[in-house]
Order: structure tokens, then sequence, then C-alpha cells
């Protein structure tokens, strides 16, 4: 079988790039910009919604609206991409062939009709439940079976991308160990081997529930467990995202590591303790204890805190070298100032590098503390907290690596390109302002999940103040800025694909992509050269970003001890 | 590069950059600040869960909660609400059921009261407003928590876990009122 393979060698990396890896990339990159315009656009009715002075949608349409909108982008969209991701990073980086590229589009037409299976439901409107369908909210049983579909199919693909591994290991198509990049797609796949085996524990009794098979579910339990889906599947999306800002960075300014050992020991803490947040969503629950919730919401200490501050110093430490090696070298800050800001790959990693330690990072930290929660439990200050990892770090993320794809994988040159660059700075900062401004409201006490803040059909009435409601209006006002940058990168990458000038003929220089790290120089002999190179700008950074935690965490303790006393 | 294998077949035995060394020092040790600040409330912080719960069939709850607002029934809100004002010290408890929190509580500022929470039907947040304290009630457990009121006023509980179409119009209330006042 392998004889008959075919593939071509990329002219920009020498890579080869098998024909089917390349269609399967493909199809996925697509399904997954695809829901992500359907689930952006319930998004931005949602956000107007809840800005008071718009209130867009009737009740029953915003709460079906929010439903579609956190299974399209949360779950379909994410997913979609990472699968792109992994088999980009197993068949094009390791120079191998595809493991069973059969079954893996099975799993691609599993999850396209898993996706559309719920999003019927859904549309249905018999299936308000929330992505979280927590029980004894009961929804149709497509809803459900929809996503064990979709599930199913993620599965197939991360089995397809561990096959690929094995390939590539039997052939030997590379020296030494897998790249970095695919060891954080292999940390990515391994937790959502967990977090779909979970899926399947809740979701398999929740179906049979619905249909009427099992008279009721514990709602703790279904927390519990759904939870270990819920939250372990961001932490795909962590691991997945954090690979795709090690490859940027190497692809643009050609950024190696400052150790192998150090970031690779980062993802490996993500695997061993990341399953561990299921507890930031059961900290005011009752029936379980304050141990149990101390030790899982810290992830036993917070060691996988430390793995994405780890990254939080490699990432920029790395593109710190790399550049002061490209000859950057004046002052502390040369190399940040004139890096390539115009390029839409860099800008969108390095806004999400920033927006996803100080946004997403810093306040689900602060979130997850057993008595800080106490504040925020189910306010928008929840949503707020994961726009800013979801949004403003992974999608933004996953939309600046597509500037590296098309190119590369779809061989045509990004059309727009004047556009193209303003688009993560518009997406990205809107993303920051929903996050920034949902956390303001939920500070003050706004729920999440509320169609009317003004209480007015209700008997007792109440009244959240002017401020609360100019949080709101400025989360819209950000929600519109993320969807003009949003509708400019699925209009660019569509019309790209469609319309943009192919890159058939090598050797035809593509300015937009850098060229290849610089050949070594003695003086940089040794590995990485990074003992030899002083980081001082990464350094001013990570203070920064310390300095504003410890500031952060401090402050919601000091709201804590203002609360009524409570025993 | 991040994108090519290691160079070096044993990458794992090159020396470490300094930076990351005292970075990796710092957060970990920053870690253990965090971890240990939730314990230490434990211990002398005035905010924390009880871990007292019961598993609780719906209907013996809504038993406990009527015979509660019959012995202490002080009054009506204009929506036909009971107002009830249980002596300090007393188990005092809140129903939360599509789409109301059942009843209003009157509670004397600075006392404290053992509080039961729980839900006749799907899961519902307990938002106590504007002092936000967020709890979640779940149908079949019962929480029960001691709470000292420390501010006169009228305070809004509100639900915050989507629980249904009506799920925004679901409001409580608590009163506060002066212990040395009468009435």
């Amino acid at each position: 079988m392998s004889a008959r393979v075919r593939y071509r060698v990329c002219p920009d990396t020498g890579l080869k790039v098998y024909s089917s890896t390349e269609k399967l990339i493909k199809a996925n990159a697509i399904a997954a910009v695809v829901f992500l315009a359907i689930g952006g656009l319930f998004g931005l009715m949602v956000a107007l919604t809840r800005w008071p002075a718009v209130h867009l949608l009737p009740a029953e349409w915003f709460y079906l609206a929010l439903t579609a909108h956190g299974l399209d982008v949360l779950l379909v969209w994410i997913i979609f991409f990472e699968i792109a991701i992994l088999y980009f990073a197993s068949s094009v980086l390791l120079n191998c062939r595809l493991a069973t590229p059969r079954l893996a589009w099975l799993g691609f037409a599993l999850m396209l009709v898993g996706a559309v299976t719920t999003n019927v439901a859904v549309l249905q409107g018999d299936s308000s439940v929330m992505f979280t369908s927590y029980v004894p909210l009961k929804a149709a049983p497509h809803f459900y079976v929809g996503i064990i579909l979709f599930a199913v199919g993620a599965l197939i693909g991360c089995c397809v991308f561990f096959g690929t591994l094995v390939i590539a290991r039997q052939e030997r198509t590379y020296k030494t160990s897998i790249p970095l990049v695919t060891f954080g797609a292999l940390t990515a796949a391994i937790i959502a081997i967990f977090t779909i085996a979970s899926g399947a524990i809740i979701l398999v009794p929740t179906l049979l529930w619905s249909v009427g098979l099992i008279s009721s579910i514990d709602p703790i339990t279904y927390k519990i467990v759904w939870w270990a889906m819920g939250h372990s599947s961001q932490q795909i999306n962590v691991s997945a995202h954090v690979a795709v800002w090690y490859l940027i960075a190497a692809v643009v300014v050609g950024a190696k590591p400052l150790s192998e050992k150090v970031s690779r020991f980062a993802f490996l803490l993500y695997i061993l303790f990341l399953q561990l947040a299921s507890a930031h969503h059961l900290l005011v629950e009752p029936g379980i204890s304050s141990e149990w919730k101390i030790f899982n919401t810290s992830y036993a200490m917070y060691l996988a805190v430390l793995g994405s501050m780890i990254h939080g110093l490699s990432v920029p430490g790395a593109v710190e070298a790399a550049q002061r090696r490209n000859g950057f070298t004046n002052g502390v800050f040369e190399w940040l100032r004139k890096a390539p800001w115009g390029n839409p790959a860099f800008a969108g990693m390095a806004l999400s590098v920033v927006f996803f330690g100080f946004i997403g990072g810093i306040s689900g930290v602060v979130m997850g503390t057993e008595q800080i929660n106490l504040l925020m439990h189910n306010t928008i200050y929840v949503p707020g907290h994961f726009h800013g990892t979801v949004v403003a770090g992974t999608t933004l993320a996953f939309m600046a690596v597509t500037y590296i794809l098309i190119p590369l994988i779809f061989r045509r040159e990004i059309i727009w390109k004047g556009l193209a660059r303003w688009q993560p700075y518009l997406f990205g900062i809107g993303a920051a302002g929903i996050a920034i401004f949902m956390m303001g409201a939920g500070t003050l006490g706004v729920s999440r999940r509320h169609w009317d803040i003004t209480f007015s059909d209700a008997a007792i009435s109440f009244d959240h103040g002017g401020a609360a409601f100019m949080m709101l209006a400025l989360n819209g006002v950000s929600a519109i800025l993320a969807s003009i940058g949003g509708v400019l990168y699925v209009l660019i990458t569509v019309g790209s694909i469609l319309f943009g000038k192919r890159r058939d003929v090598p050797a035809t220089a593509s300015p937009a992509q850098a060229p290849v790290a610089p050949p070594m120089t003695p003086v940089m002999a040794g590995y990485g050269s990074e003992a030899t190179l002083k980081l001082p700008g990464t350094i001013v950074l990570v203070s920064v970003f310390f300095v504003a935690f410890v500031l952060y965490y401090f402050v919601n303790w000091k709201f804590v001890a203002e609360l009524w006393p409570l025993r | 590069m991040a994108i090519s294998p290691p160079e070096r077949r044993l990458w794992w035995k090159e020396p470490l950059h300094r930076v990351e060394i005292i970075w990796i020092a710092v957060a970990f040790l920053w870690g253990l600040v965090m971890f240990f600040a939730m314990v230490y409330w434990h211990a002398y912080g005035q905010q924390n869960l009880s871990n007292e719960a019961y598993r609780v069939v719906p209907a013996a709850f809504s038993e406990k909660v009527e015979a509660m607002v019959k012995k202490y029934k002080v009054g009506e809100h204009k929506s036909g609400m009971p107002i009830v004002r249980p002596p300090p010290g007393a188990d005092v408890y809140m129903l939360a059921r599509t789409f109301e929190w059942y009843p209003i509580l009157q509670l004397e500022n600075g006392k404290s009261y053992r509080l039961h929470l729980s839900a006749m039907d799907v899961q519902h947040g307990f938002s106590l407003q504007p002092i936000n304290i967020n709890l979640q009630i779940h149908p079949g457990y019962e929480m029960v928590l001691t709470i000292t009121p420390k501010k006169i006023g009228d305070f809004t509980v509100i639900c915050n876990e989507y629980c249904g179409l009506g799920h925004h119009a679901m409001t409580g209330r608590i009163v506060v009122i002066d212990s040395t006042a009468q009435q």
C-alpha cells in the first residue's frame, strides 16, 4: 500500500505532504470554519440580547441561541480544527503517510453527522438545555446522539494520529525524537482520549434516561463526570494552542524551544494533572468535602498551572532568543518592537499568548480558588474567564495558524493581505473586551445564562445598577468588534482557498512566510544557543505577569473577607 | 526548531537556561502559596462552605419548609409569597423551584442561622445580591450552612443556574432587620 501512496514535496519546508493527509486536513479545517461562522453568529446574537438597550432576541430564542453557540464553537469548531492540527503535526511534520486514511474519513463523517444532528435538535427548540445539559433538564434524544457520534468521530481521529506516530517510528521517517509541536499535539490527543471516555460514561446513560430506559441520573454525579469531559476538553485546547504557539514562532521567526526538556516537561504536567479540573465546577456544590475540592481544584498544588507558567516563559523566551539571533540585539525590547507585527500569524500568536495568560489564565486560577469561587460561581464572570482562554487564546491561535496552513496545505496565497494584517487585532481585541467586560459584570453579581437582568417579569424585583448595564453594553460593543474580525477571518480563509493565487509552481519565494532559521554560527553551537544568550525582555514580561497575578489574587481574597460570615 | 526533531539524540541531558530554572522555582512556590491559602482560610477565615449535606426526597424537604412557614409566618409579600421570621439560631429553610425561591426570610442582623437549601425539580443557582454569595442547589441534596447577615436591608436571591424558560424571572428575598427593633 505504502508504495502507491502519493505525495508532493513542499517547496517551503522540504517536507513530504501526502495527498490523503492534505485532503483530510482541508476537509476538517473547512468544516471547522463553517461551524465557527454559525456558532459565532449565535454568539453575536447572545451578546446583543444581553446588552440591555438592544435586547435582541425573545427569551426562548435567547436560550436556544446560547445552547447552539456553546455547542458550535466550544465543541465543533475547536475539535474539527484540532483534528486538522493532529494530522498536520503527525503526517506532515514527521514526513510520514497518514495511518488508515479511510478510517479518518469515517471519523470525519461521524463528526459531521453528529454536529448536524445536535444542531437540528437544538434548532427544533425542545433542547435548549445549554451546552452543559445538566440533568434533570432533559433534551431530545437526538441531542445526545449527535454529541456521542461527534465524540466517536473525534476518537477515531485521535487513533489515526496515534497510528501515524507508530508508522513514522517504524518507517524511521525522523531522527531522534518527535518535534516539540508533535509532542504538544500528542499531549492533546492523550487528554482527548480521557475526555471522550468521560463523555461516553455520562452521555450514554443520559441518552438512555432521555428515552425512558433509566429512571433517574444523580445530578452531582452527572456534573463530576460531565465536567471530566467539559473541562478536560478545554485542556485539549490548551495543549493544542500551546503547540500552535511554538509552531508559529518556529515558522515565522525561526524560534526553537529554550530547552526541549523543560517545554516537554510542561506538556507532561498537563497530562498528569489537568483532568482534575472537573472540580472547578463543583466548588459550591453540596455533598463534596473541602479536602476533595482543594486538592482537585488546585490540580494537586497547581502543578498544571506550573506547566502553563513554564510555557508562558518559554514561548516569548524562544521568540526573543530567535529575534536576537536574527540581529535585533539592541536594548531590552528591540526584538519585540521589530517583530513581524504585520504578519497575521505572528500577531495572532502574540496576542493569544498575552490574552490567554493575563485574562484567561489569571482569572481561571483566581476563580478556581475554593473560597473565592463563592463570589463568582455561575455569574457572568465564568464565561468572561473562558472567553479569555478559548476565544482570545485558542480561537485566536487557530486563526493565526491558518495563515500558515493556507499557503502550505491549500497552496494558495492569502487574499486581501492588507485586511489580513488587521484581522487578528480586530478579533483579538474584541475577544479580550468580551472577556474583560463579562468578568466586570460578573464581579458586580450579574448572572450568566440570563435573559433579562432588569427582572421585569419577576414578582420580586431587583436592580443591578448602572455599572452592570454599562459592562454588558461594552461587552456588546466588543462582541461586534470580534464579529467583524471573525467575518473577515471567514471571508479571507474561504476567499483564499477559492480565489487565492495558486502556489503550484515551486521556488516562488513567499514574502509572507519567513525563511527557515538562519544557519547556526559557532558561538551558538550549543544546544539551542540559549545558554549563551541573555533574555532581559522575557524576564521583564514574565515579571509583569507575575506581579499582576499576585495582586489580582489577593484583591479577590479581600472581596471574600468582606462577605457575610459562612460556615 | 519546534517543528523539527531535536538536533541531539540525548536532548534531555542538555543544560537548562538559568532563567528557566528560576522561573520554575518561582512558579512552583507560588503554587504552594495559593494551595495553602485555601487551607489557611479554612482555619482562620470567616467565609467557608460547610461540608454538611444530606440526601433528601424533594417532598420531604418541602414538608419541612411548610412547617417552618406555618410556625413563623409574619406576613405576605404583595405577590402572595409568605414572609417568615424564625428566631435567631433557628434552622431556616429556602426552597428553589421553577420559578421561585420560597419563602421570604426575615433574619436579624448579626445573628447566626442554619440555612437549609434544596431544589424541588431541576438545578438552580442561589445568588444573593448585591452581596454576591453564589451556591449551586441540587434536587435530592439538602445543603446546610450557617450564615450570619451583617448588613441591614432587602437582599435579593436571583437564580443563576439555567432552569427553564422562566429562569430570568426567578427571584426571592432575604430581609435583614435590626436585631434590637421591636416587631
